[in-house]
């Protein structure tokens, strides 16, 4: 069968979904869950707009099938709450029209967590996955170090 | 509350996953659309074959370009859906409405056209050629606006001409004379955001429309008047805009959406761009080619220009007419020069269509025009600051369609370059070697900019209250990311007195009940807008006055509103709660005066013109704001490559209204600048097809190639704006280009008058190479 | 958005994969192997691909090995680039690997999927021609153990049906001085002008290459041509490159006599001090 049951688990919530099995998660993401924060911005691995965490690493959801992230926990934007990534880019003004930010935000939420001593380079290594038209990366850069120097002071 | 650097009203939308573009509301049973587009640049159509894909399960319609009106804001030389012919690769040839965006793509795979190709024009000079080949033959018919002056029997779609002074005299007074040539070929605007528009048309005949675009109110219009719809019927929707910069602002896939809802009886359809056919099919960054020719005394003081400006139009006129009109407003940049002769044109070619770019022919042409500079500046041996600041124009000044300048329409050049001399430290160094093989550059530029739009365009604006007394701001401004309705909250709150936070906008528009504002272009958002916001606060104050006098039995005069209240000036101890009013006021006993409260206002400019056909006087624009840019460079002298280091404007804003937000728009705008300047170009085969119509080969500036960023202000008010504030939202763009291109050239001791600065250009230009078929 | 429709499959073994493979085709069906899918489903979107069914492999516990064992470093070919540039067990293919594409890609982009696509590039294969490897290959006879330079020529030269396990890398290879270097048209990101990597075993230099000529190579007559340690290295590499296997490629990245000049500097660069060092 073309179609078929799909078992996944977003924001710690899990849902079963019907799909073909051709489908991407961006897309089930976004027509099947109404989880339109993930963006389309290529749908060719390009611009990194619908980067969501499975397994917690970052991944270009219009290049993962559906099917492929079934029973692994996947995080989207709407998964974060009121963290300091996102207060950051709030406070940073890292970003003008919105539609690359939660898949920064994604990335950077987790580069910041699995890299708190992440140096210039690590940072750019990450971070080059995504593209922003509106801003000039040094506000997201800022952003980002900002994150970083707190989790130092806290340690 | 004027100047502080307030986030944006949507913020929390923006980093939570909340907030809502075009192409966020699906809904089931909405159908989806898909473009079938032409491989060619220019062909024939023979025939389309459209059974096999008509039988694919759930295709709904399939709409071909026959019988449809030509369409063109200011020359009707486009069908909406190609007819006839093709006039450049990516152009639609046929739309597919399915149940599915999958039925309608492998329907869409199954559609057969037969074409006769023809041969190809790719750039200005050989469209103007004697014999080049003519892509509208029809020319002559067109139905075309007032100002628009096409050539029917060539490929000239509009041509502005400026005549300033008299040339003779101005040669006569030159020592020195420099002539060089540029040229680039047509880029993108690459908005993260694919453009995207449904419609569905209801069976009372309202056409409702859902669009990505900075033009809503315009939608409205043209369907109105290309198709015979009554205007009242058309409503469009507009949510957040996931980047525009010009390219959202030409009204195309919301004609497509139309076409298709009604092919299958008003059902909602969604036409949905890919990416590679957001970059070629709908419209594009113009390209240019230009020769400019400039004449100075021997001690700076230049006397005449002579420019032509040849624009890449593509294969349709659209807004392509008014942005090469703006370049030539503008011509000369931001320098007095007397004697001043233009031909801009607007030529047709075999390339996608052409739009407003962010700056809006300003990075074009100030690409021309200051690279020239700095050739002047070499020639005379002349300090390149210096000689600017020279030349630079100043209140008492007339511009090139002899609008006199002022201390209120214009800003302080002086300034912005003798602040930026300081900020980049000009005079230490402008070459160095590091060692044998990295030298270091800087490079300048100026600019300026005017906003030519409509002479009649206007912008409304609605209050209203809450029952706890907070208001809802409601504007025709798109947010595109300019983060404009903020900035009018904040001019708001100014007004009002009243906290930011009681303040509400509505993010989206609909232009049934939101005031119309003109388009969302041109950085004129927050000068028409903020007047008409600051109009309707008043409104909104003389009514609150009026209740509050009968409640506090005092006259209108002696009152005063804000901190949520109306209180006797002379005692504020004596006040009535603005919540008590809004909706009326109620005495005690249950009688009630008043009733509920909306103020309006509404803005037009004032005293613009149209410009003489001949000689281009007229008054284009309120006025200019200016700006000065620097761009430092490290260079690899071996192997041509380079780094951006540091980049730098000063521009005088008039006003800071919101710090951060006015920096960020700056340094967007300079980045988006730098990337098109240093890597953004489509690259044609010898067909004229495209290439490169992906973000893997059309590779924008990304994370870590980014220089260090230097941006300050110089605040001249412009008399009329909201608390003097200048727009500002293009002109971190328009020098960069110029700057970088400066900065290289000195580095590699060559002259650099293409773009975009790839290496290879740069080692082609250095070893004399010719360009090979690619 | 995958304009067709397809199934798809995650066996477990090798031997369901590669039974799986067989049922599929002979059900009339064209199934393809899929790794981290970034090619499939990109190249699908415009055509250019196509399947009726993908065989998904990174659940095949041998394709997911990354083990040092009796001087043998294996790789499953399920192994994203980054889980391998993060273990970093081979200091040149963690070089290599980590200028394909962008770190997120790379989450996803496996190494068998890198060497047996479509696209021309395949960076990674590089280390491994230099390393001069082995490849195990599953088809429908078993495995089977091959020295890389037999069945890749140009590209991967599988039977119908067959797919890459494992890498398995000499360890004596992993040590050895090395250099790579990327060069692009512009930027950071993207795909390569020329990308060459080179090591040094017993004095003698390994050159592999990337995006001179439409598949990467590495060629006995240009590395007999860089070694002929009599002659200066400016000569050895313009000889060198008279050798090369197709001429070099003309397109949008840049042009030939471009991407001469960036060849012949990226040569030197990277030769000189691993000659000397
Ligand atoms: C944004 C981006 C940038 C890129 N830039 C580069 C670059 O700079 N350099 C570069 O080299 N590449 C680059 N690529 C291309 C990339 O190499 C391919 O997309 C990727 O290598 C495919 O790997 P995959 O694991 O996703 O393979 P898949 O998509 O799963 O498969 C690709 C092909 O290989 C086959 N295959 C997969 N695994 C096996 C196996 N184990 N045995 C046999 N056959 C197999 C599949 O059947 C398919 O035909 C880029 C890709 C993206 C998305
Ligand atoms: S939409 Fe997935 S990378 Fe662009
Ligand atoms: S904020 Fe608009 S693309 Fe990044």
């Amino acid at each position: 069968m073309i179609k078929c049951e799909i078992l996944l688990t977003v924001n710690e919530e899990s849902h079963s979904i019907i799909a073909r099995q051709a489908d991407t998660l961006l897309f089930v993401l976004r027509n099947q869950l109404g989880l339109t924060g993930a963006k389309p911005g290529c749908l060719n691995g390009d611009c990194g707009a619908c980067t969501v965490l499975v397994d917690k690493t970052p991944i270009k959801s219009c290049m993962m099938l559906a099917i492929e992230a079934a029973e692994k926990p996947i995080t989207t934007i709407e998964g974060l709450c009121d963290t300091p990534i996102q207060r950051a880019f709030i406070e940073q003004f890292a970003f003008q029209c919105g539609y690359c930010t939660p898949g920064f935000l994604i990335n950077a939420y987790a580069l910041t967590k699995q890299h708190p001593d992440a140096d210039d380079e690590t940072i750019q290594e990450w971070l080059e996955s995504n593209i922003c038209r509106c801003t000039s990366y040094q506000e997201i850069e800022q952003a980002v170090k900002s994150v970083l120097a707190k989790k130092h002071e806290n340690d | 509350m004027i100047g502080k650097s307030v986030i944006r009203k949507e913020a929390w939308d923006k980093v939570t996953g909340r907030a809502k573009y075009t192409h966020d509301y699906f809904e089931v049973g909405m159908l989806h659309a898909k473009l079938v587009t032409s491989p060619y640049a220019h062909a024939r159509i023979r025939e389309i074959h459209t059974e096999k894909a008509g039988s694919v399960p759930g295709v709904r319609a399939i709409v071909t370009g026959e019988g449809l009106p030509l369409t063109g804001e200011d020359l009707r030389d486009r069908p909406p859906i190609a007819f006839d012919k093709v006039r450049y690769h990516g152009e639609v040839v046929a739309v597919v409405v399915a149940d599915t965006l999958v039925q309608a793509e492998k329907a869409a795979n199954l559609i057969h056209v037969a074409y006769e190709p023809l041969p190809s024009v790719g750039s200005p000079r050989e469209a103007l050629q004697e014999g080049a080949p003519l892509i509208h033959e029809n020319l002559a018919n067109y139905q075309k606006g007032k100002y628009s002056y096409p050539e029917p029997g060539t490929n000239i779609a509009h041509r502005t001409k400026i005549r300033k002074g008299n040339m003779e005299k101005g040669w006569a007074e030159s020592d020195v004379v420099i002539e060089a040539s540029f040229a680039f070929a047509p880029s993108d605007h690459a908005a993260l955001e694919i453009r995207c528009a449904t419609a569905e048309i209801r069976q009372d005949g309202t056409i409702v429309i859902i669009a990505s675009s900075q033009a809503p109110f315009m939608i409205k219009r043209l369907i109105g008047e290309y198709f015979g719809e009554d205007v009242g019927k058309v409503i469009v929707h507009t949510p957040l805009v996931g980047g525009a910069y010009g390219g959202k602002a030409p009204v195309q896939l919301e004609l497509l959406a139309y076409l298709a809802s009604k092919a299958v009886g008003g059902r909602k359809v969604s036409v949905w761009n890919t990416r590679e056919q957001d970059m070629i099919t709908s419209p594009v960054h113009i390209g240019m080619e230009a020769t400019v020719k400039i004449g100075c005394t021997a001690d700076g003081y230049i006397k005449a220009a002579e420019i032509l400006f040849l624009f890449d139009g593509g294969a349709y006129s659209d807004k392509a007419i008014d942005v090469t009109r703006a370049a030539a407003v503008d011509c000369t940049g931001p320098y007095h020069i007397e004697n001043v002769w233009c031909d801009s044109l607007c030529v047709y070619t075999n390339h996608p269509y052409a739009s407003p770019f962010r700056s809006f022919g300003h990075c074009e042409q100030a690409f021309a025009i200051e690279r020239t500079i700095d050739l002047l500046a070499e020639k005379l041996n002349i300090d390149k600051l210096e000689l600017r600041m020279k030349n630079a124009i100043r209140p008492g000044h007339t511009t090139p369609t002899q609008v006199v300048l002022n201390r209120s329409n214009v800003g302080n050049l002086p300034a912005c370059i003798a602040r930026l001399r300081e900020l980049i430290q000009w005079d230490e160094w402008q070459r160095i070697e590091i060692n044998s093989r990295t030298v270091r550059a800087k490079g300048v530029s100026c600019g300026w900019k005017t906003s030519t739009i409509d002479t009649d365009a206007s912008s409304g604006a609605i209050l209203t209250f809450n029952p706890d007394g907070s208001v809802n701001l409601i504007s025709g401004v798109v947010e595109i990311g300019t983060g404009t309705k903020t900035v009018l909250a904040q001019i708001l709150s100014e007004k009002l007195k009243m906290d930011i936070d009681d303040i509400h906008v509505k993010m989206d528009i609909d232009t049934q009940t939101t005031p119309e504002h003109w388009k969302t272009v041109s950085s004129r958002g927050t000068f028409m807008a903020g007047r008409a916001v600051l109009s309707a606060a008043d409104d909104a104050i003389r009514q609150l006055k009026a209740i509050a006098a009968c409640v506090l039995r005092a006259s209108a005069e002696d009152l005063e509103v804000g901190y949520g209240k109306v209180f006797l000036r002379d005692d504020p101890s004596i006040y009535v709660p603005i919540k008590d009013i809004v909706y009326g006021y109620k005495y005690p006993n249950g009688n009630a005066i008043g009733g509920q409260l909306i103020g309006r206002g509404h803005y037009i400019l004032r005293h613009l013109t149209p410009l003489d056909k001949e000689t281009g006087a007229g008054k284009p624009g309120p006025e200019w704001t200016v700006c000065a840019h620097a761009v430092e460079i490290e260079f690899d002298k071996r192997d041509y490559t380079y780094q951006i280091i540091k980049a730098a404007s000063v521009i005088d804003i008039g006003k800071v209204l919101n710090r951060r937000a006015a920096l960020g728009q700056v340094m967007g705008a300079m980045s988006m600048g730098l990337s098109f300047a240093s890597r953004e170009t489509f690259l044609f085969d010898r067909y004229e097809r495209i290439l490169n119509a992906q973000l893997r080969t059309y590779r924008p500036i990304r994370f870590g190639e980014h220089p260090e960023y230097m941006v300050e202000f110089i605040e001249t008010p412009q008399i009329d704006a909201p608390y003097g504030a200048r727009g500002v939202g293009e002109h971190g763009l328009i020098g960069m280009p110029a700057a970088l291109a400066n900065a290289l050239s000195v580095a590699a001791e060559v002259p650099l008058n293409e773009l975009p600065l790839f290496p290879e250009l740069i080692w082609r230009t250095k070893e004399g190479k010719q360009y090979g078929s690619i | 958005m995958v304009p067709f429709d397809f199934t798809y499959h995650r066996p477990s073994s090798i031997e369901e994969a590669v039974r799986l493979f067989e049922r599929l085709h002979k059900q009339g069906k064209t199934p393809l192997y899929y790794g981290g899918g970034t090619e499939i489903i990109t190249l699908s979107r415009l055509n250019l691909a196509f399947a009726d069914a993908v065989i998904d492999i990174k659940h095949i516990p041998e394709c997911c090995v990354l083990r040092i064992e009796q001087n043998e470093l294996t790789l499953g070919a399920a192994l994203s680039l980054t889980s391998i540039e993060e273990a970093n067990p081979f200091p040149l293919l963690t070089k290599t690997a980590s200028e394909v594409a962008d770190r997120t890609a790379r989450n996803q982009i496996t190494l068998g999927g890198n060497v047996c696509g479509q696209i021309f590039y395949r960076e990674t294969v590089l280390p491994l021609l230099l390393a001069d490897c082995h490849v195990v290959i599953a088809g429908k006879d078993g495995l089977k153990q091959r020295s890389i330079h037999e069945v890749f020529q140009q590209r991967m030269r599988l039977e119908h049906g067959e797919f890459l396990v494992q890498v398995k890398i000499d360890l004596s290879y992993v040590s050895l001085p090395h250099a790579h270097t990327k060069r692009r048209k512009q930027g950071k990101v993207g795909y390569p002008l020329v990308t060459v990597a080179a090591i040094k075993k017993d004095e003698r230099l390994h050159v592999a290459f990337s995006g001179v000529c439409p598949f990467p190579f590495r060629s006995k007559t240009v590395e007999e041509q860089l070694n002929a340690r009599h002659l200066p290295i400016e000569t050895r590499i313009s000889r060198a490159l008279q050798y090369l296997p197709k001429p070099i490629l003309n397109d949008t990245e840049g042009s030939v006599e471009y991407r001469l000049f960036v060849l012949m500097n990226a040569l030197s660069d990277i030769l000189i001090p691993l000659e000397e060092g």
